[in-house]
């Protein structure tokens, strides 16, 4: 079996062209087999996209990737719900459910379990599966043993798994919005002031230490998670597919890399080199897989010359 | 559906915080109607060195509040993390063995576990589960025979209302003490910083993470960790570093601010009529990790003015600022959306 990479979902509130030239690119020009389109982080958002949402899953599915339909990681209000389950009711789309919320719309309809529902456990996993789930995006802060008895929980249950390896890691989810917040403003008012960082908006420590990065209602990792040098194990343990969670950097190259480093053309180092040039802030984190600080690198870090 | 009314003066159940079998003693004397407690390990949210109870301890907690009156319920609602999963299991057989009133729980796993293996024990659905929505917790009355859901502190006393007439069971909600501003149970600030988690190990900014640092100017920083979550001035009371109440930089902020919450309590006293109009059929005050004479002092207080609602007369609990983180107390989400 094959390892398979996967993209998204699209985490910040890019413009929605940027956006769809994005997805555009990754149809035309990324190695992956599957992509997750919608909007997890907040249903305010939303409208801006549907415009362009039809052509950029046609163009993604003429181009052989498979489309999930990630639903939104938390749902609050009357709009939130109307997002929610407005995805449940396209009777062939691919979801991913974010939140329980889905889960009684979706019984016993083929669907996938994203990284926002909390599943730690075989008898997590064999339940969600016995309610149809048959994909698991596990959390990130899992560490190895963990991801590995759940793969082999979701395998006895037909199912499969999937693990971020690239990107800031989702710490935490809010009803308030930081982004608003910090611009004194309030989420009802907020004039999508998220629109203005790309990869989130960094928060320091008093002393200047990078710590943080905010993204609406959600708060990010500062370090990006890099798992290259992990991704072996992974394989090894039978984890079906690999997430990258896309960035302003170049995406398709960053997908390129980790096809190279599947497919044994290139060594973990090289992988890693080949992500700094493209511009991947450094440190890097790894430390939830080690079961260490998530926020810490594990084993050497490469030199690069 | 519920198609109870909701009657503006029906008496909620009062449910309060056992860390230890004096605070239980405590909460059990000063008019608990109700208590919740953990076990000492990891298959609780507050998974604190000295607090919570051997099977032993509980068993003896429970003959004391049978003996008053009193429920107790035993919060299993941290995730069953593989593979330690049979942990979070035998709580489950513990609580059932013991007969508790009810056993609190978050995940799907355990909760999955105790409705095959322990059809009889009564259910509640921790605020851990972060079930917001009605669909949401439907899903748990219906999958797992849950009778009651401890609603997020996230949500509006309107929103509450709509909630309640959408869903089968009671709702039990927040009215005193710690307020968290992340999304319960999906928080993995403390993991990120300190290797150790809150839903997998029951723990957030755990104490032997957290120093204090006296500078030369006579300010005070506090860290959680390698990071430093705040810095008091002198003089400022030097508080708690929990990541969710720091103050850190923006490149939007000319100062250092609370990008999340500042250090308050909530206290929901004066919205107490609201919630039990919204629906609300039992009250929860925070505070596991509590002293006994603060239990004492809260659950007190909340009983006269339980007791004092329900007989039409008016209640004041102006003295329980007092007690509140910093001195400051809030009405977090319930009272107006402005909060988000």
């Amino acid at each position: 079996m094959t390892t398979e990479l996967t993209m998204g979902p699209l985490l910040f509130h890019w413009p929605a062209e940027t956006k769809r030239d994005f997805w555009f690119r990754v149809a035309d020009e990324a190695p992956v087999e599957t992509v997750y389109l919608g909007e997890a982080v907040c249903s305010k958002r939303e409208p801006f996209f549907n415009p362009h949402i039809e052509e950029v899953s046609e163009r993604l599915t003429r181009a052989g990737k498979r489309v999930v339909w990630s639903s939104l990681a938390q749902v609050v209000t009357a709009i939130d719900r109307r997002a929610s389950t407005g995805i449940a009711e396209f009777e062939t789309a691919d979801i991913e459910a974010n939140d329980a919320s889905l889960l009684p719309l979706l019984h016993r309809k083929p669907h996938r379990i994203g990284q926002y529902l909390n599943v730690y456990n075989e008898a997590t996993i064999t339940h969600l599966a016995s309610n149809g789930a048959y994909h698991f995006s596990l959390q990130p802060e899992l560490p190895a043993e963990t991801i590995s008895r759940l793969t082999e929980a979701a395998e006895a249950a037909g199912a499969t798994t999937e693990v971020q390896v690239f990107g800031r890691v989702t710490l935490a989810l809010s009803a308030r919005c930081y982004h608003a917040r910090a611009h004194g403003r309030t989420k009802d008012n907020c004039l999508f002031v998220c629109e203005n960082d790309a990869d989130g908006m960094e928060l320091q420590t008093r002393s200047h230490h990078k710590f943080l990065a905010i993204n609406g209602i959600q708060t990010l990792s500062h370090r990006y998670l890099e798992l290259s040098a992990e991704i072996p194990a992974l394989v090894a343990m039978g984890v079906a597919a690999l997430r990258l969670s896309p960035h302003s950097l170049d995406m398709t190259a960053v997908a390129r890399a980790y096809r190279q480093l599947l497919d044994g053309r290139i060594s973990a180092d090289e992988t890693f080199a080949r992500l700094a040039e493209l511009g991947m802030p450094q440190p890097v984190m790894n430390g939830f897989f080690h079961r260490k600080p998530g926020y810490l690198h594990v084993g050497a870090q490469p030199e690069l010359s | 559906m519920n198609t109870q009314a909701i009657t503006p003066n029906a008496k909620p159940e009062l449910v309060c915080p056992a860390g230890t079998p004096a605070a239980l003693r405590a909460a059990v004397d000063s008019g608990a109607d109700a208590v919740y407690c953990g076990l000492a390990n990891e298959t609780n949210a507050r998974n604190f060195a000295g607090l919570n109870f051997t099977p032993d301890l509980l068993e003896q907690g429970i003959a004391y509040a049978r003996g008053r009156g009193t429920k107790v319920l035993l919060a299993v609602n941290s995730f069953a993390t593989a593979p330690r999963t049979q942990l979070w299991f035998d709580a489950v057989d513990t609580a059932a063995r013991l007969g508790v009133d009810a056993v609190i729980v978050a995940d799907i796993g355990v909760a999955s576990y105790a409705a095959e293996h322990h059809p009889q024990l009564r259910l509640h659905l921790s605020v851990q589960a972060g079930a917001s929505s009605p669909e949401a917790i439907r899903y748990y009355c219906s999958e797992f025979n849950v009778k009651r859901v401890v609603l997020p502190r996230i949500l509006t006393v309107t929103e509450i209302a709509a909630i309640h007439r959408e869903i089968p069971c009671e709702i039990e909600a927040f009215v005193f003490g710690n307020i968290g501003m992340m999304s319960e149970g999906r928080c993995s600030l403390t993991n990120y910083v300190t290797g150790t988690s809150t839903n997998m190990d029951g723990v957030c900014s755990p104490a032997n993470a957290v120093h204090y640092m006296d500078l030369p100017d006579g300010s005070k920083t506090a860290g959680l960790g390698d990071f430093e979550i705040d810095c008091f001035a002198a003089g400022e009371h030097a508080g708690y570093p929990t990541i969710c109440k720091g103050r850190y930089l923006s490149p939007v902020r000319k100062e250092p601010y609370y990008a999340f919450e500042e250090p308050v309590s909530l206290n929901l006293s004066s919205l107490l009529p609201d919630l039990i109009a919204a629906g609300v059929t039992a009250l929860k005050i925070e505070g596991r990790q509590r002293s006994r004479s603060y239990v004492q002092a809260v659950v007190s207080a909340y009983r006269r003015a339980v007791d004092d609602i329900a007989a039409g007369r008016w209640h004041d609990l102006s003295g329980l600022v007092a007690l509140t983180e910093g001195g400051k107390e809030t009405q977090g989400a319930f009272q107006t959306k402005k909060w988000r």
